[in-house]
Protein backbone atom coordinates (compact mmCIF):
# COMPACT_ATOMS: atom_id res chain seq x y z
CA UNK A 1 0.00 0.00 0.00
CA UNK A 2 2.58 2.09 0.91
CA UNK A 3 4.18 1.83 -2.75
CA UNK A 4 1.33 4.31 -3.82
CA UNK A 5 1.23 6.57 -0.96
CA UNK A 6 5.52 7.33 -1.14
CA UNK A 7 5.44 9.84 -3.76
CA UNK A 8 2.48 12.57 -2.75
CA UNK A 9 3.71 15.41 -1.26
CA UNK A 10 1.57 18.23 0.73
CA UNK A 11 3.04 21.57 -1.95
CA UNK A 12 0.86 22.66 -4.51
CA UNK A 13 3.38 21.86 -8.07
CA UNK A 14 4.27 25.51 -8.98
CA UNK A 15 2.62 26.93 -12.02
CA UNK A 16 3.97 26.74 -15.44
CA UNK A 17 5.35 29.80 -17.08
CA UNK A 18 6.24 28.12 -20.48
CA UNK A 19 3.23 29.58 -21.92
CA UNK A 20 3.63 33.52 -20.56
CA UNK A 21 5.69 34.40 -23.83
CA UNK A 22 2.75 32.85 -26.22
CA UNK A 23 0.18 35.06 -24.60
CA UNK A 24 2.42 37.95 -24.72
CA UNK A 25 3.36 37.22 -28.27
CA UNK A 26 -0.29 37.04 -28.67
CA UNK A 27 -0.79 40.21 -27.58
CA UNK A 28 2.12 42.02 -29.07
CA UNK A 29 1.14 40.80 -32.70
CA UNK A 30 -2.44 42.05 -31.85
CA UNK A 31 -0.67 45.49 -31.06
CA UNK A 32 1.80 45.21 -34.09
CA UNK A 33 -1.51 44.94 -36.03
CA UNK A 34 -3.41 47.64 -35.15
CA UNK A 35 -0.95 50.33 -34.67
CA UNK A 36 -0.60 53.09 -37.40
CA UNK A 37 2.39 55.09 -37.17
CA UNK A 38 1.66 59.00 -37.25
CA UNK A 39 2.30 59.90 -40.69
CA UNK A 40 2.56 63.74 -40.33
CA UNK A 41 3.98 66.09 -38.39
CA UNK A 42 1.52 68.21 -36.80
CA UNK A 43 2.83 71.54 -37.26
CA UNK A 44 -0.57 73.46 -35.76
CA UNK A 45 -2.53 73.28 -32.80
CA UNK A 46 -4.84 70.55 -32.96
CA UNK A 47 -7.84 71.15 -30.20
CA UNK A 48 -11.04 70.16 -31.69
CA UNK A 49 -14.40 71.42 -30.97
CA UNK A 50 -16.72 69.42 -29.63
CA UNK A 51 -20.26 67.95 -31.37
CA UNK A 52 -22.92 64.80 -31.21
CA UNK A 53 -24.18 64.92 -34.19
CA UNK A 54 -21.16 63.19 -35.67
CA UNK A 55 -20.41 60.47 -38.38
CA UNK A 56 -17.58 58.18 -38.35
CA UNK A 57 -14.76 58.83 -40.79
CA UNK A 58 -13.93 56.50 -43.98
CA UNK A 59 -10.11 56.99 -44.08
CA UNK A 60 -9.94 54.78 -46.98
CA UNK A 61 -10.98 58.10 -49.26
CA UNK A 62 -10.35 61.09 -47.63
CA UNK A 63 -7.63 63.84 -47.60
CA UNK A 64 -6.52 65.46 -44.66
CA UNK A 65 -6.45 69.38 -43.86
CA UNK A 66 -5.22 70.67 -41.14
CA UNK A 67 -4.96 74.38 -39.82
CA UNK A 68 -4.93 76.20 -36.66
CA UNK A 69 -2.72 78.26 -34.65
CA UNK A 70 1.40 77.15 -35.24
CA UNK A 71 2.21 75.13 -32.77
CA UNK A 72 4.29 76.82 -30.12
CA UNK A 73 7.65 75.22 -31.63
CA UNK A 74 6.57 77.26 -34.33
CA UNK A 75 5.61 79.94 -33.16
CA UNK A 76 8.56 82.44 -33.34
CA UNK A 77 9.09 81.52 -36.81
CA UNK A 78 5.27 81.70 -38.35
CA UNK A 79 3.48 83.86 -35.92
CA UNK A 80 -0.21 83.45 -34.79
CA UNK A 81 -2.02 83.64 -37.68
CA UNK A 82 -3.79 80.51 -38.66
CA UNK A 83 -2.22 77.80 -40.97
CA UNK A 84 -2.98 75.45 -43.45
CA UNK A 85 -1.40 72.38 -43.13
CA UNK A 86 -1.01 69.43 -45.59
CA UNK A 87 1.01 66.09 -44.85
CA UNK A 88 4.14 67.77 -43.75
CA UNK A 89 3.58 71.13 -45.03
CA UNK A 90 2.33 74.89 -44.48
CA UNK A 91 0.16 75.38 -47.27
CA UNK A 92 -1.19 78.62 -48.82
CA UNK A 93 -4.54 79.22 -49.74
CA UNK A 94 -3.13 79.96 -53.34
CA UNK A 95 -1.33 76.82 -54.07
CA UNK A 96 -3.97 74.52 -51.51
CA UNK A 97 -5.17 73.65 -55.24
CA UNK A 98 -2.45 72.37 -56.23
CA UNK A 99 -1.67 70.59 -53.09
CA UNK A 100 -5.16 68.38 -52.71
CA UNK A 101 -4.57 67.92 -56.63
CA UNK A 102 -1.46 65.64 -55.49
CA UNK A 103 -3.24 64.51 -52.35
CA UNK A 104 -6.41 63.40 -54.88
CA UNK A 105 -3.47 61.55 -57.37
CA UNK A 106 -2.47 59.70 -54.29
CA UNK A 107 -5.64 57.81 -53.36
CA UNK A 108 -6.82 54.71 -55.24
CA UNK A 109 -8.50 55.41 -58.50
CA UNK A 110 -11.87 54.00 -57.84
CA UNK A 111 -11.99 55.96 -54.85
CA UNK A 112 -11.07 59.19 -56.31
CA UNK A 113 -14.81 60.14 -57.07
CA UNK A 114 -16.16 59.34 -53.48
CA UNK A 115 -13.44 61.33 -52.23
CA UNK A 116 -14.42 62.69 -48.70
CA UNK A 117 -11.93 65.74 -47.19
CA UNK A 118 -11.58 65.64 -43.67
CA UNK A 119 -11.02 69.20 -42.13
CA UNK A 120 -8.78 68.92 -38.93
CA UNK A 121 -9.26 72.32 -38.01
CA UNK A 122 -8.37 73.91 -34.14
CA UNK A 123 -11.50 75.17 -32.61
CA UNK A 124 -9.26 79.25 -32.08
CA UNK A 125 -9.18 79.31 -36.26
CA UNK A 126 -11.27 82.02 -38.01
CA UNK A 127 -14.17 81.23 -39.84
CA UNK A 128 -13.02 83.18 -42.90
CA UNK A 129 -9.93 80.65 -43.21
CA UNK A 130 -12.83 77.76 -43.26
CA UNK A 131 -14.76 79.43 -45.70
CA UNK A 132 -11.33 80.15 -47.98
CA UNK A 133 -10.79 76.31 -47.84
CA UNK A 134 -14.09 75.84 -48.64
CA UNK A 135 -14.14 77.82 -51.30
CA UNK A 136 -11.25 76.22 -52.98
CA UNK A 137 -12.86 73.16 -52.47
CA UNK A 138 -15.73 73.95 -54.57
CA UNK A 139 -13.43 74.72 -56.91
CA UNK A 140 -11.98 71.25 -57.29
CA UNK A 141 -15.31 69.77 -57.04
CA UNK A 142 -14.79 68.06 -53.95
CA UNK A 143 -17.74 68.95 -52.16
CA UNK A 144 -18.04 66.17 -49.35
CA UNK A 145 -16.11 67.07 -46.14
CA UNK A 146 -16.07 65.94 -42.86
CA UNK A 147 -15.50 68.69 -39.74
CA UNK A 148 -13.32 66.97 -37.50
CA UNK A 149 -14.90 67.18 -33.82
CA UNK A 150 -14.61 65.63 -30.77
CA UNK A 151 -17.07 63.85 -28.56
CA UNK A 152 -19.31 65.99 -26.48
CA UNK A 153 -21.66 69.63 -26.42
CA UNK A 154 -20.18 73.15 -26.94
CA UNK A 155 -23.60 73.82 -24.65
CA UNK A 156 -21.62 71.93 -21.73
CA UNK A 157 -19.10 74.54 -21.21
CA UNK A 158 -21.04 77.55 -21.32
CA UNK B 1 37.23 14.77 -31.22
CA UNK B 2 34.08 13.67 -29.77
CA UNK B 3 31.06 15.30 -31.24
CA UNK B 4 29.48 17.47 -28.05
CA UNK B 5 25.83 18.55 -28.40
CA UNK B 6 25.14 21.98 -29.07
CA UNK B 7 23.46 23.77 -25.32
CA UNK B 8 20.40 24.83 -24.95
CA UNK B 9 19.43 27.71 -25.25
CA UNK B 10 18.06 29.89 -22.30
CA UNK B 11 14.58 30.95 -23.17
CA UNK B 12 13.58 32.10 -19.96
CA UNK B 13 14.45 36.15 -21.44
CA UNK B 14 12.00 35.88 -24.26
CA UNK B 15 8.95 36.94 -21.98
CA UNK B 16 10.58 39.91 -20.97
CA UNK B 17 11.92 40.63 -24.46
CA UNK B 18 8.29 40.14 -25.78
CA UNK B 19 7.12 42.33 -22.75
CA UNK B 20 9.45 45.27 -23.92
CA UNK B 21 7.90 45.04 -27.42
CA UNK B 22 4.68 44.51 -26.53
CA UNK B 23 4.93 47.93 -23.95
CA UNK B 24 6.53 49.70 -26.73
CA UNK B 25 3.28 48.98 -29.41
CA UNK B 26 0.55 49.61 -26.49
CA UNK B 27 2.35 52.92 -26.20
CA UNK B 28 2.33 54.10 -29.83
CA UNK B 29 -1.20 52.58 -30.74
CA UNK B 30 -3.75 55.21 -31.11
CA UNK B 31 -7.37 53.63 -31.77
CA UNK B 32 -9.43 56.27 -31.85
CA UNK B 33 -11.21 56.85 -34.70
CA UNK B 34 -12.87 60.20 -36.28
CA UNK B 35 -15.52 61.23 -35.84
CA UNK B 36 -17.23 64.58 -37.64
CA UNK B 37 -20.05 66.63 -38.62
CA UNK B 38 -20.82 65.61 -42.83
CA UNK B 39 -21.38 68.37 -45.13
CA UNK B 40 -22.01 68.32 -48.86
CA UNK B 41 -20.69 71.10 -50.33
CA UNK B 42 -22.47 73.35 -53.04
CA UNK B 43 -21.40 72.61 -56.59
CA UNK B 44 -19.48 75.49 -58.30
CA UNK B 45 -21.82 77.36 -60.48
CA UNK B 46 -20.96 77.95 -63.62
CA UNK B 47 -23.05 80.71 -65.29
CA UNK B 48 -24.69 82.28 -62.91
CA UNK B 49 -28.13 82.02 -63.05
CA UNK B 50 -31.61 83.95 -60.69
CA UNK B 51 -31.13 82.24 -57.42
CA UNK B 52 -34.87 80.85 -57.01
CA UNK B 53 -36.93 83.13 -54.73
CA UNK B 54 -37.49 82.13 -51.39
CA UNK B 55 -40.12 83.47 -49.72
CA UNK B 56 -39.46 85.46 -46.31
CA UNK B 57 -41.33 83.05 -44.30
CA UNK B 58 -39.72 80.64 -45.50
CA UNK B 59 -36.32 81.29 -44.56
CA UNK B 60 -34.60 81.00 -40.72
CA UNK B 61 -31.90 83.57 -40.99
CA UNK B 62 -29.42 82.75 -38.40
CA UNK B 63 -26.58 85.75 -38.43
CA UNK B 64 -23.28 85.01 -35.87
CA UNK B 65 -21.40 87.78 -35.24
CA UNK B 66 -17.73 88.00 -34.89
CA UNK B 67 -18.30 88.12 -30.70
CA UNK B 68 -19.90 84.85 -31.61
CA UNK B 69 -23.11 86.48 -30.69
CA UNK B 70 -26.14 84.69 -32.16
CA UNK B 71 -29.35 86.73 -34.01
CA UNK B 72 -31.68 84.08 -34.65
CA UNK B 73 -34.49 85.84 -36.66
CA UNK B 74 -33.84 89.25 -35.91
CA UNK B 75 -33.76 88.15 -32.39
CA UNK B 76 -30.87 88.06 -29.49
CA UNK B 77 -30.78 84.39 -28.99
CA UNK B 78 -28.50 81.82 -26.49
CA UNK B 79 -26.96 79.08 -28.40
CA UNK B 80 -29.09 76.36 -26.07
CA UNK B 81 -32.42 77.44 -27.31
CA UNK B 82 -31.24 77.23 -31.17
CA UNK B 83 -32.27 73.53 -31.55
CA UNK B 84 -35.70 74.31 -30.13
CA UNK B 85 -36.05 77.71 -32.42
CA UNK B 86 -35.19 75.35 -35.57
CA UNK B 87 -37.19 72.43 -34.37
CA UNK B 88 -40.60 74.52 -34.52
CA UNK B 89 -39.23 76.13 -37.66
CA UNK B 90 -39.23 73.89 -39.91
CA UNK B 91 -42.31 71.46 -37.93
CA UNK B 92 -44.32 74.30 -38.51
CA UNK B 93 -46.58 73.22 -41.55
CA UNK B 94 -48.16 76.87 -41.85
CA UNK B 95 -49.90 76.23 -45.46
CA UNK B 96 -53.21 75.88 -45.29
CA UNK B 97 -55.23 72.44 -45.03
CA UNK B 98 -55.85 71.81 -48.67
CA UNK B 99 -54.03 73.32 -50.64
CA UNK B 100 -50.62 71.53 -52.56
CA UNK B 101 -48.25 72.50 -49.50
CA UNK B 102 -50.23 71.44 -46.82
CA UNK B 103 -47.98 69.31 -44.35
CA UNK B 104 -49.53 66.67 -42.94
CA UNK B 105 -47.31 64.63 -40.61
CA UNK B 106 -46.14 68.41 -39.28
CA UNK B 107 -46.57 68.60 -35.18
CA UNK B 108 -45.72 72.63 -34.95
CA UNK B 109 -47.82 75.85 -34.57
CA UNK B 110 -49.41 76.02 -38.48
CA UNK B 111 -48.48 80.00 -37.99
CA UNK B 112 -49.07 81.66 -41.04
CA UNK B 113 -46.15 83.94 -40.67
CA UNK B 114 -43.57 80.82 -40.65
CA UNK B 115 -42.48 78.39 -42.72
CA UNK B 116 -45.04 76.13 -45.54
CA UNK B 117 -43.51 72.85 -45.06
CA UNK B 118 -40.23 71.53 -44.26
CA UNK B 119 -39.50 71.03 -47.93
CA UNK B 120 -39.81 74.65 -48.17
CA UNK B 121 -38.06 75.64 -44.94
CA UNK B 122 -34.16 77.32 -46.07
CA UNK B 123 -32.04 77.68 -43.24
CA UNK B 124 -29.26 79.91 -43.57
CA UNK B 125 -26.72 80.51 -41.44
CA UNK B 126 -24.46 83.53 -41.91
CA UNK B 127 -20.87 84.10 -40.60
CA UNK B 128 -18.42 86.71 -39.83
CA UNK B 129 -15.05 86.10 -40.87
CA UNK B 130 -13.98 86.60 -37.18
CA UNK B 131 -16.61 84.34 -35.90
CA UNK B 132 -14.39 81.53 -34.23
CA UNK B 133 -14.93 77.81 -35.80
CA UNK B 134 -16.27 76.57 -31.88
CA UNK B 135 -19.11 78.94 -32.49
CA UNK B 136 -19.29 77.80 -36.11
CA UNK B 137 -19.66 73.95 -35.19
CA UNK B 138 -21.56 74.56 -32.50
CA UNK B 139 -23.91 76.18 -34.56
CA UNK B 140 -24.33 73.87 -37.38
CA UNK B 141 -24.30 70.82 -34.38
CA UNK B 142 -27.32 72.38 -33.03
CA UNK B 143 -28.71 72.83 -36.86
CA UNK B 144 -28.42 69.21 -37.65
CA UNK B 145 -29.66 67.91 -34.52
CA UNK B 146 -32.65 69.53 -34.87
CA UNK B 147 -33.04 68.06 -38.29
CA UNK B 148 -31.78 64.84 -36.33
CA UNK B 149 -34.74 65.35 -33.96
CA UNK B 150 -37.36 65.44 -36.40
CA UNK B 151 -36.25 62.53 -38.72
CA UNK B 152 -35.90 60.33 -35.71
CA UNK B 153 -39.66 61.12 -34.60
CA UNK B 154 -41.22 60.59 -38.30
CA UNK B 155 -39.11 57.39 -38.55
CA UNK B 156 -40.65 55.88 -35.07
CA UNK B 157 -44.05 56.99 -36.42
CA UNK B 158 -43.67 55.26 -40.10
CA UNK B 159 -41.34 52.25 -39.36
CA UNK B 160 -40.40 51.98 -35.69
CA UNK B 161 -36.89 52.46 -35.91
CA UNK B 162 -34.80 55.14 -35.21
CA UNK B 163 -33.22 57.43 -38.76
CA UNK B 164 -30.04 57.89 -36.65
CA UNK B 165 -29.41 54.84 -35.40
CA UNK B 166 -30.33 52.89 -38.28
CA UNK B 167 -27.49 55.33 -40.54
CA UNK B 168 -24.89 54.50 -38.07
CA UNK B 169 -25.90 50.82 -38.26
CA UNK B 170 -25.42 50.96 -41.98
CA UNK B 171 -22.47 53.31 -41.41
CA UNK B 172 -20.51 50.51 -39.56
CA UNK B 173 -21.66 47.96 -41.91
CA UNK B 174 -23.64 45.93 -38.63
CA UNK B 175 -26.96 46.63 -39.89
CA UNK B 176 -29.04 43.15 -38.66
CA UNK B 177 -31.64 41.33 -40.72
CA UNK B 178 -31.60 40.07 -44.30
CA UNK B 179 -31.84 41.25 -47.67
CA UNK B 180 -35.22 42.25 -47.87
CA UNK B 181 -35.13 44.14 -44.88
CA UNK B 182 -32.17 46.16 -45.56
CA UNK B 183 -34.26 47.05 -48.75
CA UNK B 184 -36.87 47.91 -46.94
CA UNK B 185 -34.96 50.05 -44.58
CA UNK B 186 -32.80 52.00 -47.13
CA UNK B 187 -36.48 53.25 -48.82
CA UNK B 188 -37.99 53.82 -45.93
CA UNK B 189 -34.49 56.46 -45.16
CA UNK B 190 -34.91 57.92 -48.23
CA UNK B 191 -38.76 58.44 -47.19
CA UNK B 192 -37.68 60.15 -44.28
CA UNK B 193 -34.88 62.22 -46.09
CA UNK B 194 -37.88 63.53 -48.18
CA UNK B 195 -40.36 64.77 -45.81
CA UNK B 196 -37.56 66.57 -43.71
CA UNK B 197 -35.29 67.62 -46.18
CA UNK B 198 -31.62 68.68 -45.24
CA UNK B 199 -31.76 72.56 -46.27
CA UNK B 200 -28.83 74.45 -44.90
CA UNK B 201 -27.57 76.89 -46.87
CA UNK B 202 -24.70 79.34 -45.86
CA UNK B 203 -23.81 82.44 -47.10
CA UNK B 204 -20.16 83.71 -47.86
CA UNK B 205 -18.91 85.35 -44.57
CA UNK B 206 -19.01 89.15 -44.74
CA UNK B 207 -16.16 90.86 -44.18
CA UNK B 208 -14.40 90.95 -41.13
CA UNK B 209 -15.81 93.14 -37.90
CA UNK B 210 -19.01 94.37 -39.85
Amino acid sequence: MSKFTKKKSNELPPISTASLPDIVFMLLFFFMVVTVMRETDLKVEQKFPKADQVEKLRKDRSIFIFAGKPSRQYKERYGKEGKIQIRDKYTNISNLAFALEGERAKLLPELQGSIVVALKIDEDTNTGLVSDIKEQLRELNMVKIIYITTLGNQLDDL
Amino acid sequence: MARRSAPEVNAGSMADIAFLLLIFFLVTTTMVKDKGIARLLPPKQENLIDPPKIKQRNLFIVLVNKDDQLLVEDNLMDLKDLRQAAIEFLDNGGAPSGSPEYCNYCRGKKDPSSSDNPDKAVISVQNDRLTSYKMYIAVQNELVAAYNFLRDRESLRLYGWKFTEVKKAFAEKNFRGNKADRVKTEEGMKEIKLLYPLKLSEALPRKAGN
